[in-house]
């Protein structure tokens, strides 16, 4: 039986008296490129917040790796992209190497320093991304879709065995959003990274993921890729509370 | 010229205590300047000064020598600066607010231990613009102590302090203990504004942190370059204005401040024209 990353059983979150989440059940088996999709406010952020123990449940249990969120100390399991091209300071001084490498400061520990296995594992997560060339450039001179694979480096350079990504491709061109997601099947299929993404795109997503999860608020369906296809899109829209159009991609 | 900077004793601590600062100084403030608190270092000079104040008048009425101005700055500064990390706590929303109380505070109290010390002296004077005559031996010795603290507490914590400045939430997520690292920063931004101080005055020891970061951050590249050229020319500015201030009879404070401004617009103005370059080299 493939093991079980992420287990959540019976979640309950609200904030003062808004209900974020509730009910909800949701299990990750190691290998998995869930697509998490959802309105605003349909808790998908409540949902990994939770999940990267920032937020506690009210409610029902949460597991990584076997262990409950609130004793599991090996976060170097884990990797998080936010949607950070589009917030940080472009001004800040900082070249590509320096930024990827502070995915190793947690790992690494406190009045140890960087040594040479840190940067070759800093190099080489930079190689993943197909950024090599600009290593040395500052940060905040890059596109934002480069900007994006080297916050993916970022989270990679830990070498973790989950990566959790927040709407990664918000305000990144077509072109590039295509292949960002052809890295994510190349981390999933080659690198055997279990893959949980947030997007509310739901066209490009379905197309590239293997298993679709809809929340809003609860979880209103939860399967593979074909079973969300063959869904109507009365359901789909109900999900939402509203009409949606969805393009598919096919490729 | 510089021939009296190594003849006279008082001239040499001076310099010596200079380099100190055009080390310190610069190398904390570009952790200020990239966490965009450059306001901090202003808040804390003038809190800085309230303990100067307090410590001049101890020494008028009580004549108490234990407590020398320079040590009752110190620790104002450090309670001044627990005090901005509690206060910006508290005005969540509003995160700003803390360092024009602090300010204002400061001045404030500054302002009624003046008076009730009888007025403004020459000391007091020094205090606020800096003076090549005024470190003492054992303001020397202070200094250089804390600079050991400041230099070996940043090399430690340097990724963790990185890191936190570059992207507060992710530090977080990744177990960091932000809170404790911030409040380690400034409490290491309050060490080194009260080392600065007996050299550029209290007016103008937040230049001195944040205008060589001004001028590098337009030319490095990365952090590691950014640091190590903001301490290139807090060296540089420190050594010009105090030679220059000693024989123009000016507080170094306004020399080394003046010497900044011409390198900041230096670097911009070569950094203008090399941007330039490459265009046309592009066009071509």
């Amino acid at each position: 039986m493939t093991e079980t990353i992420v287990e959540l059983k019976n979640i309950r979150y609200a904030y003062e008296d808004k209900i974020a989440l509730k009910d909800v059940n949701l299990s990750i088996p190691r290998g998995a490129f869930l697509g998490l999709v959802g309105p605003n406010g349909g808790g998908k952020t409540t949902l990994i917040k939770l999940l990267l123990g920032v937020l506690t449940p009210q409610q029902g249990s949460i597991e990584l790796f076997g262990t409950s969120v609130g004793k599991f100390k090996n976060w170097s399991k884990i990797g998080f992209v936010s949607q950070k091209a589009n917030t940080f300071n472009r001004g800040f001084p900082a070249t590509v190497k320096e930024v990827v490498a502070t995915g190793l400061t947690a790992q690494i520990g406190y009045l140890k320093f960087f040594s040479k296995k840190h940067r070759d594992k800093v190099k080489e997560a930079i190689e993943l991304v197909g950024m090599s060339e600009y290593i040395n450039q500052n940060i905040g001179d890059l596109s934002g879709g480069q900007q994006q694979r080297i916050f993916i480096a970022r989270a990679l350079v830990s070498e973790p065995e989950f990566l959790i990504l927040d709407e990664p491709t918000v305000g990144i061109d077509t072109e590039n959003v295509q292949k960002f997601y052809e890295l994510l099947g190349k981390l999933n299929h080659e690198k055997k990274i279990t893959l949980l993404l947030v997007s509310h795109d739901i066209g490009t997503m379905t197309s590239h993921a293997n298993g679709v999860a809809c929340l809003n608020k609860e979880i209103h369906f939860h399967g593979d890729t074909e079973a969300f296809h063959n869904l109507s899109e009365q359901r789909i829209s109900s999900f939402y509370g509203h009409d949606l159009n969805i393009v598919t991609h096919n490729h | 010229m510089l021939s009296q900077f190594f003849e006279f004793e008082f001239l040499r601590t001076t310099l010596y205590t200079g380099l100190i600062i055009g080390l310190i100084a610069p190398l904390l403030g570009t952790f200020v300047v990239v966490r965009r608190l450059s306001l901090i270092a202003d808040g804390l000079s003038h809190v800085t000064l309230a303990g100067i104040a307090f410590g001049l008048f101890m020494d008028k009425k009580y004549g108490l020598a234990v407590l020398t101005p320079f040590t009752s700055g110190t620790i104002f500064s450090i309670f001044g600066a627990i005090l901005i990390e509690r206060l910006r706590t508290v005005y969540k929303a509003y995160q700003d607010l803390a360092i024009p109380i602090i300010l204002s505070g400061g001045v404030g109290l500054s302002v009624i231990f003046i008076a009730l010390a009888d007025g403004l002296n020459n000391d007091l004077y020094s205090y606020l613009f800096g003076s090549v005559s005024a470190v003492s031996k054992q303001d020397f010795n202070t200094i250089w102590v804390i600079a050991l603290i400041v230099l070996s507490l940043v090399a430690l914590f340097y990724k963790e302090l990185f890191m936190l400045s570059f992207d507060e939430e992710h530090a977080k997520v990744s177990g960091i203990h932000s809170k404790s690292i911030h409040l380690l920063f400034i409490l290491l931004t309050a060490l080194v504004i009260s080392a600065s101080i007996r050299i550029v005055g209290v007016l103008l020891v937040s230049a001195l942190m944040t205008l060589p970061v001004a001028s590098s951050i337009r030319i490095a590249k990365g952090f590691k370059q950014t640091i190590i050229y903001s301490i290139l020319f807090g060296e540089a500015s420190v050594i010009l204005g105090i030679v220059s201030g000693y024989y123009l009879e000016i507080p170094p404070g306004g020399t080394i401040v003046m010497v900044l401004i011409s390198f900041l617009i230096i670097t911009t103005t070569v950094q203008k024209l090399w941007l330039k370059s490459q265009r046309k080299k592009a066009i071509v």
